[in-house]
């Protein structure tokens, strides 16, 4: 898990859904790492468990259109911007049959 | 060493592998695989024991599949299964062929895709999406999808595909140019008098007769049909069918003229077997006649469709006949059609059955 002293200071927390982590196995629900955007946070995502951001994005690119992103309790883009410590919720919509 | 077959299952809610020994007597599944993604498409490769799902899921979008130890644990990637930004984003991977070293994936919406890694990476066979046909390109009813790739046996420059409702297009350059091969091809749907277009067919299922790489046939959603010249000129081989609808086509693993064909009773009478009565059709004689195989079938109130991908052949000797239906019923013949076992039911609706025989 990244955790330099630069990075530090912008540290956010995502918060991952457990059918996501299934298909990374040892990926934690979790995870904390330096970004500024919620695209910085897949990024870093992504470069610790490769694929990630594939699962999440599209090549439009954007969020998936069944999976919400959530900061503050609003849904979020890529470019939303985090604040230090935010906590970034990533969910499954509801969908299925 | 004695044999090992395994059916691989893709369905709307994961992967499953039928296993039996050579006899193909007693079956034994195993499954779900693949976190419970649907399967378009699951495919081995009997040289290396590999098998590859194609798959897309609603939250997750699409990735191949892989697993090295006959469905024990399994890989995903979709590294590169992507157009260019801005464009309508992948749903899904639809149908895998194995050539040699390579894996090629058709997608939704259409395209085709290779990878020369065993599907670590992929990479976009663009011509094809560059055919000035493209942007009239339409939908059938499970979307904008390339649904079958037959790959030469010796050319690896040659490729078909089938694209639902695009129709055939081939490639004699290894996907740098293609063209549209459906001469003699009906579009019942399109306005009378324009019912043979150049493109804009709805073939359902493409395949090559084993050892004629000119020779294929196709089952179309307006009839079933012949090519003897790599797909140039289509002749219509529906006469002595029930109907004129349905999805699967399989060839005969040696015989270029043996082919079996599931029809169902049409595209708007429901799209079951035909009097509630399950039956594979086979000719021996290249389509000129049929014969309906159902000994161990459901002969009463069988409301069940099989799709495109669901039918398939084995390579041992009688060859083994197997398909899926959309209620999870999976049936198989160990002599070539002729007699007819469930060998599983009650799966979820089934997309896919193709059979590997490795050894045991």
């Amino acid at each position: 898990m990244p955790n330099d002293t630069a990075s530090s200071l912008s540290l956010v927390v995502a918060r991952l859904p457990g059918v996501l982590i299934d298909l990374f196995p040892g990926a934690p629900r979790r995870v904390e790492l330096p970004a500024s955007t919620v695209k910085e946070m897949i990024d870093g995502l992504d470069a610790l468990w490769p694929g990630m951001r594939d699962r999440m994005c599209d090549s439009r690119p954007a969020i998936r259109r069944h999976m919400n992103v959530f900061v503050d309790g609003e849904k979020a883009t890529l470019k939303t911007r985090l604040a230090p410590g935010t906590e970034v919720f990533i969910l499954t919509a509801i969908s299925g049959g | 060493m004695p044999e090992k077959v395994l059916v691989l299952v893709g369905t709307k809610k994961g992967a499953f592998i039928a296993e039996s020994d050579g006899k193909r007597g007693s079956w034994k599944l195993r499954g779900p695989f693949c976190e419970h993604w649907p399967m378009n498409h699951v495919v081995g490769d009997a040289a290396t024991g590999a098998i590859y799902g194609a798959g897309g899921n609603e939250w997750f979008g699409p990735a191949v599949w892989k697993s090295n130890d006959l469905g024990e644990t399994w890989t995903h990637s979709s590294d590169g299964l992507a157009y260019e930004a801005g464009e309508e984003p992948i749903k899904a991977v639809w149908s895998l062929a194995r050539r040699n070293g390579s894996l090629y994936a058709g997608v939704q919406p259409a395209g085709l895709f290779r990878s020369d890694d065993d599907g670590a990476t992929w990479s976009h066979i663009e011509g094809l999406q560059n055919h000035p046909s493209r942007k009239d390109w339409n939908p059938g009813g499970a979307g904008l999808i390339l649904h079958s790739i037959v790959t030469h046996p010796r050319d690896e420059e040659q490729i078909w595909v089938g694209i639902s409702s695009a129709g055939v297009f081939y490639t004699w350059d290894g996907g740098k140019t293609w063209e549209p091969r459906n001469r003699g091809t009906r579009a019942d749907f399109l306005p009378e008098g324009q019912n043979y277009p150049e493109f804009g067919q709805c073939v359902h299922c493409l395949v090559m007769a084993p050892g004629r790489p000119d020779r294929l046939y196709q089952q179309n959603h307006c009839g079933m049909y012949r090519s003897d010249d790599g797909g140039k000129n289509w002749q219509s081989i529906e006469k002595g069918l029930p109907s004129t609808f349905g999805f699967p086509a399989a060839t005969h693993p040696r015989d270029a003229d043996t082919l079996f064909l599931l029809p169902l009773n049409g595209d708007s009478a429901g799209r079951y077997v035909p009097d509630a009565k399950a039956a594979v059709w086979k000719t021996k004689d290249a389509g000129a006649t049929w014969l309906d195989e159902r000994k161990g079938l459901p002969q009463e109130d069988c409301y069940a469709g099989v799709l495109r991908q669901a039918m398939a052949t084995d390579s041992l000797e009688p060859a083994g006949v197997y398909f899926g239906t959309s209620g999870g019923s999976l049936f198989a013949s160990a002599n070539e059609g002729e007699n007819w076992s469930e060998i599983a039911r009650h799966l979820p609706t089934i997309l896919s059955v193709e059979a590997m025989v490795v050894s045991g």
